[in-house]
Formats: C-alpha cells, sequence, structure tokens
C-alpha cells in the first residue's frame, strides 16, 4: 500500500485492474485504492508480471502492506508442474478415432480483445463502468452483467463508506492533519512581489488569437512555466524536508492545488514542468483538474510533487500565503490580475498587476534566496514568449 | 383421472371422431392392428372402417389422398408411421399440402392434420428414429406442433382440426407410454410455448421428450443451486419468439436441448433468433446440446451417447455458467 501522501495511514484496495500473469510495464495502472482524497489509481513502477494478488478489494490496510507480488520479467516464473508423458499405447489397444462433430470441438481463437458479454458492455454504458476494470467470471472468464454490476456496486460501496459527507469528512481529518504538521514542524516565512502582467497579457491574448478554441491558453500555463523554471535558478525550494535534512527533487514537479466540489482540495503534480512547453502544461493542468473532481488521480501525481501553487486569484483574493504541504519546502501563491496605477519608466501607467506570494521552509532557505526566487518569476513572465 | 400419452392421444382421437363427422383417421395399421403404436385401438370397432382406414405401404399415396379429401371438405387425420417414413411423402407435404394455398390465390385450403412419431430412444436403430420435426419446421406453409405434455397430447388435436391449413403433429415415440394425472379434457392453444418451471439463471429452451430429460437436468442443477427456466416451445413452427425473448431477457443465458442434429437445425435457428433480437441481452453464448452428428445407434448404450440426456444438458447448463 503505497503512501498517498504525508498524511495517509491506511487505504481500501477498491479494485484490481490487473490479473495474476497479466504483463506490466512502468506506469501502467495496477488498483484502484480508495484514499481520504478519494479513489486513487497505483502505478507500477517496474517492468514483470502480476505474480500475485495478496490483498483482496474491501481490505483495508495499513501504507507499507505488501499489496501483489510483481516477478522481475527476467525471472522465469515457478515451474509448472511437468507434464505427464502419454503414455506409450499398448499394442493391443486399437486406438478409437475420436468423431469430431462440426467444427465446434475446436474452440477459435481469443481475437485478443477483452471479453464481455454484450449484456455486460450494455450494462457497462449504462453504469459507466469501465470494462477494462472489471474482474469476468463468465465463460472463459467472460465479463456478465453480474460482473459489472458487483462492480459498480463495490465502487459505489467503497466510496459510500469512506462516501460523500464521510468522504468529505475524511478529507477535512486529512488536511487538519497535514496542515497542523506544517505549522507544527515547518518555520515558516512569507514573502510577496507585486509582478506587471501587462506582457503577459498581451502574449496570452495574441497566443490565443492564432489558437483554436480547444488548444487557447490560460494564465496559470505560463505562471507555471515560470515557477518551473524559476526554481532551476534556485533548488533549495524543490524539494523534499525529510529526517532534518532537505532532499532536492528530482525533476521539477509541481502540486497544483484543485479545489474540489462539495469541498476539500487535492494538489495532484505536473511532473517535470520545467522541461514541457507552455502548451503541454495547459493540457496537462485541464487534464489534472478533470481527474481530480472524478476521483481518478495516480498515485505518483499525489506523492511526487516537490512544490506546490496555489491561485486564489479566480475569487478575488489579492495575496494568498499559503501553508508548505509537508514535507514540501515551499509554496506559491497568485493572486488575482487587477489593474492599478504603477509606474512604469517614469510616469504612472494603468497596468495589470499580480501578487506573488512564496511560502517557504526557512530550514531548507532563506528569505534572500526567496526573493531572488520571486524576482526571477518577474523576470521570466516579462518574456512570457521565451518560456 | 391417470391416464397415459397414449391413451390421451386415443381419447382426442375419438373426440374429434365424435364430434366432427367430417373427421377420419387413415394410415399404415391404423385399423386392424390398432396402430403401429396402438393409439388407435378399438377405434375400427367403435367408428367402422369408413372413418377408421387401413391404407396401403405407400405415403405418397395416402398422404395425398388426405390432401384431396382435405380440398373436398373432410377434416382426414393420417397417420404416417414414423417421421423417417414421412420423407416418402414429402412432396405431399412440402409441393402439395404446404403451398395450394398460396398457388390457388387463396381459393384453396388444406385442412390436414398429420400425426407421426419421432426420435429415437427405443432401440429402433437409424431408418426409425430420427428427429427430422425440424426440416418440416423450416416449410412456410405448415404448422408443426410437438406434445410433450398429457394436455397436449389430449389438447392439441382438435385444435389443430380447426386450423384451415395443413398441422404437423410430431410424437415423440419414448412418450406414449408416460403416465400421469390429467386434469381437464379440453383443446388447448397451438401457438404459444410454455415455462414449464420458472428459473433465475438459464433459459434451456426445448420440446418433446427432451422436455423430460430437460426438467431431470433442471432438478440435478437445483441441487447445485442452479435455477433454470425449462421452455417447452410446443410449436415449432411458428415459433413463439415472444417467451422464448421475454425469458432469455430475463435469465440473459440460453442452452436449446433439441434431439435433432446441430447442422441446420431447428436449435440453430432458435439461437439465431435469439442473438438477432437479444443480443445486448446476453451474458453468454449460447448452448446448443444436439443428438452427435451420426445415424441413431441401434447398440443401447451408443443410442443412449448419441442423444441429449440429462447430464449432458446439466453440463451445458454449468459451461453457459461458467461453473462446469
Amino acid at each position: 500500500m503505497p503512501s498517498l501522501g504525508a498524511d495517509m495511514e491506511a487505504g481500501t484496495l477498491v479494485q484490481w485492474l490487473k490479473r495474476p500473469g497479466d504483463a506490466l510495464k512502468r506506469g501502467d495502472i495496477i488498483a484502484v485504492v480508495d484514499t481520504q482524497k478519494g479513489a486513487i489509481e497505483i502505478e507500477v513502477f517496474e517492468d514483470g508480471v502480476l505474480e500475485k494478488v495478496v490483498i483482496q478489494p474491501g481490505e483495508k490496510v495499513p501504507v507499507g502492506t505488501v499489496l501483489a507480488l510483481i516477478r522481475d520479467s527476467e525471472i522465469a516464473a515457478a515451474p509448472a508442474p511437468a507434464v505427464a508423458r502419454a503414455p506409450a499405447v499398448s499394442p493391443a489397444v486399437v486406438p478409437v478415432p475420436t468423431v469430431v462433430p462440426g467444427p465446434a470441438a475446436t474452440p477459435f481463437p481469443a481475437a485478443g480483445r477483452l471479453r464481455a458479454s454484450p449484456a455486460a458492455r450494455k450494462r457497462a454504458e449504462g453504469l459507466g463502468v469501465d470494462l477494462a476494470r472489471v474482474t469476468g467470471t463468465g465463460p472463459e472468464g467472460a465479463i456478465t452483467s453480474a460482473d459489472v454490476e458487483r462492480a459498480a456496486k463495490s465502487v459505489t460501496a467503497t466510496l459510500r463508506e469512506a462516501g460523500a459527507p464521510p468522504a468529505r469528512a475524511g478529507m477535512r481529518t486529512a488536511i487538519a492533519a497535514a496542515m497542523s504538521r506544517a505549522k507544527r514542524e515547518i518555520p515558516h516565512y512569507y514573502l510577496a512581489t507585486s509582478i506587471d502582467m501587462f506582457a503577459a497579457q498581451r502574449w496570452l491574448r495574441a497566443e490565443n488569437e492564432k489558437r483554436p478554441v480547444a488548444d487557447r491558453l490560460l494564465m496559470i500555463a505560463p505562471l507555471l512555466k515560470a515557477v518551473a523554471t524559476a526554481l532551476r535558478e534556485l533548488p533549495e525550494l524543490n524539494g523534499h524536508w525529510i529526517d532534518g535534512a532537505f532532499h532536492p527533487g528530482a525533476g521539477v514537479h509541481i502540486g497544483c492545488a484543485i479545489a474540489l466540489r462539495g469541498g476539500g482540495l487535492v494538489a495532484p503534480a505536473v511532473h517535470d514542468a520545467d522541461r514541457k512547453d507552455v502548451s503541454t502544461l495547459m493540457r496537462e493542468v485541464s487534464d489534472l483538474v478533470a481527474r481530480a473532481r472524478a476521483g481518478s488521480l495516480r498515485s505518483s501525481e499525489l506523492t511526487d510533487a516537490t512544490i506546490t501553487i496555489t491561485n486564489l486569484g479566480d475569487q478575488g483574493v489579492d495575496a494568498g500565503f499559503g501553508i508548505i504541504y509537508p514535507p514540501q519546502v515551499a509554496l506559491v501563491g497568485f493572486g488575482r490580475v487587477q489593474e492599478r496605477p504603477w509606474v512604469v519608466a517614469g510616469t504612472i501607467e494603468v497596468r495589470p498587476v499580480m501578487t506573488v506570494t512564496l511560502s517557504a521552509d526557512h530550514r531548507a532557505s532563506d528569505g534572500h534566496r526567496g526573493g531572488i526566487f520571486l524576482s526571477a518569476i518577474d523576470r521570466l513572465l516579462q518574456k512570457p514568449e521565451e518560456l | 383421472m391417470k391416464t397415459t400419452y397414449r391413451e390421451a392421444l386415443r381419447s382426442a382421437l375419438r373426440e374429434a371422431l365424435a364430434k366432427d363427422p367430417r373427421v377420419f383417421l387413415m394410415g399404415e395399421d391404423v385399423g386392424r392392428y390398432g396402430g403401429t403404436y396402438a393409439v388407435s385401438k378399438g377405434l375400427l370397432a367403435e367408428f367402422g372402417p369408413e372413418r377408421i382406414r387401413d391404407t396401403p405401404l405407400s405415403e405418397s399415396t395416402f398422404v395425398g389422398a388426405g390432401i384431396g379429401a382435405a380440398l373436398g371438405g373432410m377434416r382426414p387425420i393420417v397417420e404416417v408411421m414414423t417421421v423417417n417414413f414421412s420423407l416418402l411423402a414429402l412432396d405431399q407435404i412440402v409441393n402439395n399440402a404446404a403451398t395450394i394455398r398460396h398457388m390457388s390465390g387463396g381459393q384453396f385450403s388444406i385442412p390436414l392434420v398429420i400425426r407421426m412419431a419421432t426420435g429415437a430412444g427405443r432401440q429402433l436403430a437409424a431408418q426409425h428414429a430420427h428427429s427430422l420435426e425440424g426440416w418440416y419446421a423450416h416449410i412456410p406453409g405448415i404448422r408443426v406442433v410437438t406434445p410433450a405434455t398429457l394436455e397436449d397430447a389430449r389438447g392439441m388435436l382438435w385444435t389443430a382440426l380447426e386450423d384451415p391449413d395443413p398441422v404437423l403433429i410430431f410424437e415423440h415415440q419414448t412418450l406414449y407410454n408416460m403416465e400421469g394425472t390429467l386434469d381437464g379434457e379440453g383443446p388447448v392453444d397451438i401457438d404459444r410455448a410454455a415455462i414449464r418451471r420458472p428459473g433465475k439463471d438459464v433459459t434451456v429452451i426445448t420440446y418433446g421428450a427432451n422436455l423430460w430429460k430437460t426438467l431431470e437436468a433442471a432438478e440435478m442443477l437445483a441441487r447445485e443451486g442452479i435455477d433454470i427456466e425449462v421452455i417447452d416451445l410446443r410449436t415449432l413452427r411458428p415459433l413463439d419468439m415472444t417467451t422464448i425473448i421475454g425469458s432469455v431477457q430475463k435469465t440473459r443465458r440460453a442452452a436449446v436441448v433439441d434431439e435433432g442434429w446441430k447442422s441446420g437445425s431447428l436449435s440453430a435457428e432458435i439461437a439465431a433468433r435469439i442473438v438477432e433480437t437479444a443480443f445486448y441481452d446476453l451474458d453468454a453464448p449460447i448452448a446448443r446440446v444436439c443428438t452427435a452428428e451420426v445415424p441413431i445407434p441401434y447398440p443401447k448404450h451408443l443410442e443412449d451417447a448419441a442423444l441429449p440426456q440429462p447430464h449432458s444438458i446439466a453440463t451445458a447448463v454449468r459451461q453457459v455458467l461458467a461453473r462446469a
């Protein structure tokens, strides 16, 4: 059972998406686990073959419990029992030729696609169940409508168990634990910088005029890219504080705080944000928001973040000073873009201005470096076309 | 009333002969011998040689004579000894009886009833024991019925006689000695299939003597917690698809038990129609339990092995449920 956040102690296995014998590739989603953050998809991190499932759907187990055994693909499977050779036919026995009535006796090879009965397919459509996640009990392992109904029920049951109001209560508890820990353990310092967003807005407008509606950008995309790029200059803000020492992040994985409908929030990561272009970042953030609200986030997205951003500008907030999500060491907050009188080259102009804040862990960095980080963001946003 | 299938058939014949002077019985050995399966025993004495007529051993002749009599306003009941022998009269049945209404532009109809024995199980070997009723069910213009119960043996004949078009009644030869209690002597419909055992897990469709093998399989399966619904088709043409599809939509699984061979069979027709109409209700491939594709063997153990049996029906049902 992977830890899907510093505050997670246990999880309930909802469903296996792979069966013993299935080949696994790094990145495959093999199971769904229900946590206080909702149902999370669990990925594997190495190639191999699913040897054995240890924990059954419905079981709640502590973090660290073995869920399944994965055999390295290079190690041979446990030897199958030797096939007994056919005994030699005694010469006295005349073998009787078997009469094969018609073609029915030899089953046609499977077409290599998912085996689900027509009724199961119809039912799955009605219930919104993904057949790839259902274990079949019908002839030749085919998925039947009853399997689909069972799968639908198990998901709803698990969700209900930790369910609607209780789920929110669970998430509340999780947020409470993480934030209390942050305020208890992390000596925060807070910085704020107001940034002239004129160049960024002009660039965004021009860029969007060239793009089809579906590919248009929101301001969050260049902001994300600016944070990611600035973090390369200030690596001490990007990583984790664990056991009294700072561990720099292996990549720039930016957690995006996403408010969930009905309350609570999650902060899944956009991986390697510094190495992706603005369009890719836009797509990934949209995808994360949609999946966070649909409750289908992946385990790595919940555990890998090396820094978090929060954007409360849409709510009209001028500046937000967030609480760091442990064991991360920094959090960047974006306020709203607001037209203000602004001095540009000695004259007062009306400019769109945004306040960017940094909450940082003083154990890992100092205010001096934090200030450089915010200025770097400012500098980068003045040349958005270079992002 | 305690009775047998044979007595129920005879009682139906007697009632028809008594009620309608246009009705007469004709066939090989139906008179003096009392019928190959003793169905018409005693009727010659009761109704006389005008109405219980022995015929020469020529199926084409006496079936043709029956068609002529029907055209002439009579209500003939023709007995053909077995379905195998009826092949000699195929021309009369398929080319004449089934088509005259159509060929005459509706001016003539053939209110003819042909009774014949069908099926295996009594060691009568390959020339007396085949199940070819599915062939007849292929032909537009005739109705094919298969009484499996005492009620149907007693009640189908009169309804068939009232039909203005030819009706073929197939009596499975293992049923003649079947005993039981018969409540009510009235005519029964020949349009609808009957659910002989309601169940929820698999719809098993059958007819004739295989109804009883299927019900035996149902008992075996019930002990394993499998609850099958057994449909007795009763009428093979036209098929009552309403009853079949309604049941399959409930159980989502179907098996067909048919003593005919699989290839080009009635079981194939039923399976195809289920797939055509209820594909999205199916949870498993449709199973068929049919006779092995061999001429019916004479030795008892081989004959048993060739035919659908309760255990093979139960096995097929378990496979459909993936409980094999």
